[in-house]
C-alpha cells in the first residue's frame, strides 16, 4: 500500500472513530453497528411505470451493501433516492436518520457519491475538479489543497493532476470521480455501476480501492450487474427485478439457498441440446437447458458427469464448477433480454 | 490500523507526522452550503470562466472597438451629414453607443443562457455533479446567473471605457449605463435561461432563438434610428424589447437624453420585473428538473 494510500485510510479510520466516539467501546458490548440507511416500502412510480415497488432494507454501519439486478429493475432510482436528489412516491426512508427529501443538503453532506454517468468538470484541470467539488462542502482552501494531492495519489491520478479531464481514459475519469466523491471524507458511499464500461485492468485497480475504503469503514452502497463485482465487494446484497425485492443475503447465501454447490456444463452441439436435455433428467438437483449448452446444477459435478456418460451420451464439451452468482441472478431475474 | 500506523511510525522515527487533514463536520457542510451555496457554485462557473479568459478579454475589447469605429465613424459620418437634428441634437456617435453597448450585453446573456444551460442538463450533464453535493438546485442556477452577471458587468464595464474613449458619453453619469446594460442582459437572459431548463431534446431550438429573436430585437429596438422612425405596425418589437429599454434608459445616462420621468419608471420597472420574473421560472424549473 503507497504511503498515501495508509494515510488516507488512518484519517478515515480516526475521522470515523473522532465522530463515532462511543464506537470502540460500543464495538466491545454490543456488535450490532447503528443503521445508517433504512428503507421501508419505498416505491417510486413514473406515471405507470412502477420503477422501485414497495422494497424494504436497512444498512448498518460499515457494511459493503449491494443492489444488484438487470437494466431498469429500479437500481438507479434506488440510488437517487438514497441520494436525496430522487422524490419517492410514498415509502419512509431515512439516511443517517435524516429525511433525505426535508434534509437534502444534510443527507448530502454524509454521502460521496459516484454516478453512473461521470459528470465531471470537464473545463477545469484534474485537482481543480476535486478543490472545486470540495467548495460546494463548504471545505476551507486551506484543507482541500493538501486533501486534493492525497486523493489524487490514493487514485494513482498524481501525474494527472494538471492534465484537462478531457485528456484521461475511461479508467482515470471513474477513479477521479471516486476521489471527488471522498473530499468531503464521507462515511457513506454511493457507487452506481462505478466500473461499467471499463477494460480489466481498470475495474480491479478500482476494487483495491473501493476495498481499502471498505478495510477503513466506509459503508459502501455499490449497484452493479457484474457479478463478480459483487462476489468481490459485498457483504451483503439484495437481487432486484422489476423493482421489486428477489432475494436477500450474502453472496455465499444466496450461492447456497438458490443455486446448488456445483454446476456442469454440457455442450452436445447447437442441434442436439434440446433433444438429449430430455435424456439427462434426474441427474443433479435441476437441469437447465439452453440453445448452445445443458447446465445440470448438482452437489457433485463430477459424480453428475460420470452418470451424463453411464448413460452412454457423450457431450462436445464438460466442464465442472463452483456455482456462482450469476447462477442465482440469471435463476431469479430470468434470461430473456431486458432492453 | 492502528498496528499499520505504529509500523510507518517506526519505519520513519525521524520524521513527526503530520496533523492529519480533518474535512469539517457533515453539519458544518450542510450549514455553509445552505448559506453560500449559490456563491460557490457561482465560484465554479467563474474558475471554468477564467480558462477561456482571454477570449472574454479580447471579445470585450474588440466588439465596442470595431462597433464603434464602423457605425459611430463609418457610418455617422454619413448620417451626421445629412440629418443633424434627427437624433436630439447628438452625434450619431453619441446616440448608437448605448444601444451598441445594451445590445453587447444582451448578446453575451444569449450565449451565456442557452447552450452552457443545455450542457448542464443534459451534454455534460454539469449540474448532476454539484446536485450530489449538499448545494440545490435553486443554488446551482442563482450560482451560474451571478458568475454571469459578473461576467457582463466587467464587459460592459471595459465597453463604456471604449465609448468614453471615443468620446461618446459626455455625461458625468454615463458609466451607469454598465449598470442598466446588465440588467438589460438579464431581463432578457433569465426568460431564455427557463425556457433553456425546460428543454430536453436539442432541436436547434437556440438557433432558431438567435435568428428570430435576438436578431429582430437587435435591428428593432431603436438600436441605429429611433424606434419612432418605424411604422407603427412594428414599433411593438421594440415595447417588449429588453434593448429597447435598456437602450433609452442608457442613453439618459451617457448623454442626457430628455425624457418624460415616467417613461424612464417604465424602462426600470419593465426590465427588473422581467428578470425577477425570469429568475423565478429559472428556480422553478430547476427545481422541476432535479429535484429538491
Amino acid at each position: 500500500m503507497s504511503g498515501g494510500a495508509t494515510s488516507l485510510l488512518r484519517v478515515h479510520n480516526e475521522a470515523i472513530r473522532s465522530a463515532n466516539p462511543s464506537e470502540s467501546s460500543l464495538s466491545s458490548r454490543d456488535m450490532n453497528p447503528p443503521t445508517v440507511i433504512s428503507a421501508r416500502n419505498l416505491t417510486k412510480a413514473y406515471g405507470d411505470l412502477t420503477a422501485v415497488d414497495n422494497i424494504s432494507f436497512d444498512v448498518p454501519a460499515g457494511e459493503s451493501f449491494g443492489l444488484l439486478g438487470p437494466n431498469g429493475a429500479g437500481k438507479s432510482t434506488t440510488m437517487k433516492m438514497i441520494g436525496g436528489v430522487s422524490q419517492r412516491t410514498s415509502g419512509a426512508l431515512t439516511i443517517m436518520g435524516l429525511d433525505p427529501e426535508s434534509h437534502g443538503p444534510e443527507v448530502r453532506a454524509h454521502l460521496g457519491v459516484v454516478p453512473q454517468q461521470d459528470n465531471l468538470d470537464e473545463e477545469l484541470r484534474v485537482r481543480e475538479n476535486l478543490i472545486v467539488y470540495g467548495r460546494y462542502f463548504g471545505l476551507p482552501l486551506s484543507y482541500l489543497r493538501p486533501k486534493a494531492d492525497e486523493l489524487l495519489e490514493f487514485a494513482q491520478l498524481t501525474d494527472k493532476a494538471n492534465s484537462k479531464v478531457d485528456a484521461l481514459s475511461g479508467g482515470m475519469k471513474r477513479r477521479l470521480t471516486i476521489a471527488r466523491s471522498l473530499i468531503n471524507e464521507p462515511r457513506i458511499l454511493l457507487l452506481d455501476e462505478p466500473t461499467t464500461g471499463l477494460d480489466p485492468q481498470a475495474r480491479h485497480i478500482l476494487w483495491d480501492r473501493l476495498f481499502r475504503l471498505k478495510e477503513s469503514g466506509v459503508t459502501l452502497i455499490l449497484t452493479t450487474h457484474y457479478m463478480d463485482e459483487a462476489e468481490q465487494l459485498c457483504d451483503r446484497l439484495i437481487v432486484v427485478d422489476k423493482g421489486r425485492i428477489m432475494a436477500e443475503g450474502s453472496p455465499a447465501a444466496l450461492i447456497r439457498e438458490h443455486s446448488s454447490r456445483e454446476v456442469l456444463e454440457l455442450r452436445f452441439g447447437s442441434e442436439r441440446n434440446a433433444t438429449i436435455g430430455v435424456e439427462l433428467q434426474g441427474i443433479g438437483e435441476r437441469l437447465e437447458t439452453l440453445p448452445d449448452r445443458v447446465l445440470i446444477y448438482a452437489h457433485d459435478g463430477e459424480a453428475a458427469l460420470e452418470q451424463v456418460t453411464a448413460r452412454g451420451l457423450r457431450p462436445m464439451t464438460s466442464l465442472v464448477r463452483r456455482s456462482s452468482l450469476e447462477d442465482v441472478f440469471l435463476r431469479l431475474t430470468g434470461r430473456s433480454l431486458v432492453d | 490500523m492502528i498496528r499499520r500506523q505504529l509500523t510507518d511510525q517506526a519505519n520513519n522515527p525521524s520524521t513527526t507526522p503530520a496533523p492529519p487533514l480533518r474535512a469539517h463536520s457533515p453539519e458544518v457542510s450542510a450549514a455553509r452550503a445552505r448559506r453560500w451555496g449559490a456563491f460557490f457554485y457561482a465560484e465554479q462557473v467563474l474558475r471554468v470562466m477564467r480558462n477561456y479568459g482571454w477570449s472574454v478579454v479580447l471579445y470585450s475589447v474588440g466588439q465596442p472597438v470595431a462597433y464603434l469605429f464602423a457605425m459611430g465613424v463609418g457610418l455617422a459620418s454619413l448620417v451626421d451629414a445629412n440629418s443633424e437634428s434627427a437624433f436630439g441634437g447628438v452625434s450619431y456617435l453619441e446616440f448608437v453607443a448605448p444601444a451598441l453597448l445594451v445590445s453587447a450585453a444582451v448578446m453575451t446573456a444569449s450565449g451565456e443562457f442557452s447552450y452552457p444551460i443545455m450542457d448542464g442538463f443534459k451534454w455534460r450533464r454539469v449540474f448532476y455533479g454539484p446536485h450530489a453535493s449538499p448545494l440545490i438546485p435553486q443554488q446551482i442556477a442563482s450560482g451560474h446567473i451571478m458568475a454571469s452577471s459578473l461576467r457582463f458587468l466587467l464587459q460592459s464595464v471595459v465597453y463604456f471605457v471604449v465609448v468614453a474613449l471615443f468620446g461618446a458619453s459626455p455625461s458625468p453619469w454615463g458609466w451607469v449605463s454598465a449598470i442598466v446594460a446588465t440588467v438589460a442582459a438579464l431581463s432578457f437572459g433569465l426568460p431564455l435561461m427557463a425556457y433553456a431548463a425546460s428543454i430536453t431534446q436539442d432541436k436547434g431550438q437556440f438557433a432558431l432563438v438567435q435568428r428570430f429573436v435576438v436578431m429582430p430585437l437587435f435591428l428593432f429596438s431603436g438600436t441605429f434610428f429611433p424606434l419612432d422612425s418605424l411604422p407603427i405596425a412594428v414599433r411593438w418589437i421594440g415595447w417588449i424589447s429588453p434593448v429597447w429599454h435598456g437602450t433609452e434608459l442608457g442613453r439618459v445616462f451617457t448623454y442626457g437624453m430628455d425624457q418624460d420621468p415616467l417613461l424612464t419608471i417604465t424602462h426600470v420597472v419593465f426590465l427588473l420585473a422581467t428578470a425577477t420574473v425570469g429568475w423565478v421560472l429559472v428556480r422553478r424549473q430547476f427545481v422541476k428538473r432535479m429535484g429538491s
